[in-house]
């Protein structure tokens, strides 16, 4: 392979590793933050507690999202050296406001927050939690800004710059606030965010639905579980709205994308119809084995019956591969509907008050917590690929953009660095998270801190003896 | 004073601040193994347990800033030192993850396991750094497009090499005082040993980068001609340096380290003098060299981001201090955490 597609693959291998952790913590610091208000609210200790054995796995969470996120920010220079001198005066900007604006308020505050219980008031605790929340998504806010720049560039200007080597061209700012608000920008932020709550909910809801099949700490899980499924229901139906606005603004911007994602070789006559699945043959320019729904395609993107959807036939010959983005979209469509159906059919057996007795429902909600993970990875593989072959929209080629100095083996010999790393990063981390979830959240009697020397206390803290006993007082 | 030179002073600072702050987290990782039991090294970790990921957003914020001031000077730092930074990149995420992991099981070969883990990438990170610097003074081989036309072995020069040695020894010492003030009782003792260990390493390596940075890298001696009050800064940084000792003398730790720190913002003062007004100094043309006008951004963006710092980094400031504040004091081991 050569230093393009090696540095294509391992910018992929590193933003979707980055990308398992962000949605996690942004989703679940809504909820801590939730959790905290009701304690200051009520005092109830067991909304501390809660709160604490959260934060716990949050912390852990974060703690890799930070690690795999120096990465991000230091391989456009590494991999993309031409792509950072054509676009660094426009796309630098969001992303030192992201270090100044969002990464010092979440480390400084995440501080705070994990180490702070016995240090600070619950008050100024809540604020941190809630300053850690706010600046998750202030990073969310303006990364997606960085990368939905990429797409719809906006607010810039191709100049004349004097170098070294003569002259050469490179995009310029001219409105920062035409670059911030770029076409695409605003519409991802809101989907990435409903995607992250989708994350977090569903990431609560599995972890209490095991308890509550185990029957451990369920009082504890019970008052988890069902605020993450009204969260997880509204979330999961407020992303489909999202979504349908972002397909139609991604069938004004970035018309060959929208084709691709939708398999449409050849623009038709009259209406297009939308395949619900199927397998496109670029060979044949068909969608092979599919179910097509006539005229949806045009309904949905136009909001008529008549005006044909553009084919990728209209963009030859800059059009993107058409496999990935098309699968990565429909499974992330189907996901999609998977959530509203399981979410929807929780609340109502909770209305029913049947919810806690149904052992196998428990045990789909414990295992669906992989999907909204992998249903926001391929929204991203489905945008991102379908933005190919252009690394920023209609102006610069990916294939232009590498660093000149690269040979295969650099890239080579850091894609198995971090292929290596990586895969011992997540096995460490499923192992510890699992491990925390055993332990379970403290039993809130006994918390505080040990004095230096009092690990024994440590160890009686966590045995079982005590958290039984503190579920028998959370039953009673 | 124009936005380009406002902006190579910036970036001075947030190198600085990562420098002293990062210094001290770097620090208390390569003294890692010294410590001589579990309760000791948990001590360690406790004392920098929820300030490092702050410190070490100094680094991605300066990454974030130079990208935009200086897009070509990033791109071509970035993509030069590649090897490097990738080394660097995996030091950096160990060190994240084998601090976060290491507490999270009683078993002593996972807890090896991790220390080692959090010694090797300190050590590394710090060391790279240095030598990072090093190449940067000594120059690179970039032609005139800012494309590195040198290899990863040709930067393992001995000057490179010894700047290295150079930020791993005030780390140490930096580090180490940082622990003074954290501990107590016969850790504490143990620690004020490593203190003058690190203060005689740094001393020797200082002495010799001081030679050798004037023997070796020409425009070195020359800015100090040309900026005569630069003097003032070399005089301070030595006086600073020398003072750790006799603050230790006093029994004053807290300006030992005042003293340390000034001592490290002093050198990165010197680095970028001598840098001045180069970003990165071609070793194959002078012309080729990218410096704070051929390698900026255009004045509007650099004007915008001036309006993002100016509203971004006093709230930067609040919060480093806030949180130094609030976890001041000796070390407490508690159960969340570490
Ligand atoms: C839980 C996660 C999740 C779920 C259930 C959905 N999405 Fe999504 N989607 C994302 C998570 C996501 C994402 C990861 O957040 C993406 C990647 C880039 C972006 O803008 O958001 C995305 C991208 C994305 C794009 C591409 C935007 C572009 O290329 O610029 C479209 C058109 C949709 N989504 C539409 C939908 C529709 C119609 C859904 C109906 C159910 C849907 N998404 C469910
Ligand atoms: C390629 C693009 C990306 C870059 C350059 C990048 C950069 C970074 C960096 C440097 C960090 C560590 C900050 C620290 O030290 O505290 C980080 C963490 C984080 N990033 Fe990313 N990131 C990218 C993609 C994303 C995306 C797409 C999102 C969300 C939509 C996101 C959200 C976050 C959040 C919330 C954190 C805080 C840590 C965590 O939540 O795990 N990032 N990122
Ligand atoms: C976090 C979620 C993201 C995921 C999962 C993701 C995924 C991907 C994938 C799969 C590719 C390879 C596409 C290809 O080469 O065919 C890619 C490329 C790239 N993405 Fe993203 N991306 C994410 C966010 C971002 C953001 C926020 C930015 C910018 C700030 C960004 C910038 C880039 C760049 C520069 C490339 C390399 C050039 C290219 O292949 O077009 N990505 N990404």
């Amino acid at each position: 392979m050569d230093v393009v597609m090696l540095s294509r693959l391992q910018f992929a291998i590193t933003v979707m590793f980055h990308y398992i952790f962000p949605p996690l913590t942004i989703g679940m610091g809504v909820f801590l933050v939730y959790l905290e208000a009701r304690y200051l609210k009520t005092r109830d200790i067991r909304y501390e507690t809660a709160a604490r054995f959260w934060t716990r796995i949050f912390a852990l969470n974060f703690a890799l999202g930070v690690a795999s996120g120096i990465v991000m920010e230091f391989q456009f220079g590494t991999n993309w050296a031409v792509y950072s001198r054509y676009v660094g005066d426009v796309f630098g900007s969001p992303l030192a406001a992201e270090g100044i604006f969002a990464f010092f308020l979440e480390s400084s505050f995440l501080a705070l927050l994990v180490f702070g219980w016995d240090r600070v008031s619950a008050k100024v605790h809540f604020f941190a939690t809630l300053m850690v929340s706010l600046g998750s998504i202030l990073s969310a806010l303006w990364i997606v800004v960085a990368g939905s720049w990429q797409h719809t560039p906006a607010g810039f200007i191709i100049r004349d710059v004097a170098t070294p080597a003569g002259i050469v061209q490179r995009a310029e700012i001219t409105d920062f606030w035409s670059v911030v608000f770029n076409p695409s920008a605003m519409e991802r932020l809101v989907h990435v965010l409903i995607g992250a709550l989708i994350v977090g909910s569903f990431f609560i809801l599995s972890v209490s639905a095991y308890y509550l099949l185990k029957e451990r700490h369920v009082d504890f899980a019970r008052r988890s579980f069902v605020p993450a499924l009204f969260v997880g229901a509204a979330a999961s139906l407020a992303i489909v709205v999202s979504g349908d606005s972002q397909a139609v603004m991604v069938a004004r911007h970035q018309p060959a994308k929208l084709a691709a994602m939708e398999g449409v070789y050849d623009t038709g006559e009259g209406a297009t119809a939308i395949h619900v699945f199927g397998i496109p043959d670029s060979e044949a320019r068909v969608v092979r084995y599919g179910l097509a729904i006539p005229g949806m395609l045009t309904l949905l993107v136009h909001r008529d019956l008549s005006t044909p959807v553009a084919g990728l036939d209209q963009f030859e010959p800059d059009v993107p591969p058409v496999g990935i983005p098309f699968q990565s979209f429909h499974i992330m469509v189907g996901l999609g509907a998977y959530f509203i159906a399981l979410t929807l059919y929780g609340l109502w057996c909770y209305r029913r008050g049947t919810l806690f007795g149904k052992r196998w429902l428990l045990w789909v909600f414990v295992f669906s917590v992989g999907l909204p993970f992998i249903a926001n990875q391929l929204g991203w593989v489905a945008a991102e690929v379908g933005r190919q072959p252009w690394i920023v929209y209609n102006l610069l080629r990916t294939s232009d953009a590498v660093s000149q100095n690269l040979t295969g083996a650099h890239v080579g010999g850091s894609i198995a660095m971090f292929g290596i790393l990586y895969l011992l990063l997540f096995a460490v981390w499923i192992f510890v998270l699992n491990d925390k979830i055993q332990k379970g959240p403290a039993p809130a009697t006994v918390s505080g801190s040990t004095k230096p020397g009092g690990e024994g206390n440590m160890v009686a803290r966590y045995s079982g003896h005590l958290d039984s006993l503190a579920d028998d007082k959370d039953r009673r | 004073m124009d936005l380009n030179h406002l902006w190579f002073l910036l970036l001075g600072v947030l190198l600085a601040g990562y420098a002293i702050l990062d210094g001290y987290d770097l620090g208390v990782g390569i003294l890692h193994p010294a410590a001589r039991d579990d309760r000791e090294r948990r001590i360690m970790i406790h004392s920098i347990g929820p300030l490092w990921d702050g410190n070490e957003v100094w680094l991605v914020t300066f990454g974030g800033a130079l990208f935009a001031a200086f897009p070509s000077a990033y791109a071509t730092v970035f993509s030069s030192f590649y090897v490097a930074f990738m080394l660097l990149l995996f030091a950096l995420i160990f060190r994240a993850v084998s601090l976060e992991f290491r507490g999270k099981r009683e078993s002593p070969a996972w807890r090896r396991f991790w220390d080692w883990g959090f010694f090797g990438a300190s050590t590394l990170a710090t060391f790279l750094f240095g030598a990072a610097v090093g190449n940067v003074l000594a120059g690179i081989p970039i032609d005139a497009e800012g494309v590195f036309r040198g290899t990863f072995t040709g930067m393992l020069r001995p000057y490179p090499i010894l700047l290295g040695l150079l930020t791993v020894s005030f780390a140490m010492m930096h580090g180490a005082i940082y622990l003074y003030l954290k501990t107590e009782e016969e850790l504490q003792e143990l620690v004020h040993r490593w203190i003058w260990r690190g203060f005689g390493f740094s001393l020797v390596c200082c002495t010799l980068a001081t030679v050798f940075t004037l023997l070796w890298i020409p425009d070195a001696a020359h800015s100090l001609r040309e900026h005569g009050w630069a003097w003032i800064a070399v005089v301070a940084t030595l006086l600073a340096f020398a003072n750790v000792p006799r603050a230790l003398f006093l029994r004053r730790p807290f300006y030992a380290f005042i003293s340390s720190l000034a001592a490290i913002a002093g050198l990165v003062f010197l680095f970028s003098l001598t840098l001045y007004p180069n970003l990165v100094i071609s070793s194959l043309a002078p012309g080729y060299s990218l410096n704070i006008y051929n390698a900026a951004s255009s004045q509007k963006t650099l004007r915008v981001m001036a309006v993002i710092a100016a509203i971004g980094m006093p709230f930067v400031l609040a919060y480093t201090a806030a949180i130094h504040w609030t976890f001041r004091g000796k070390v407490e081991l508690s159960d969340h955490g570490y």
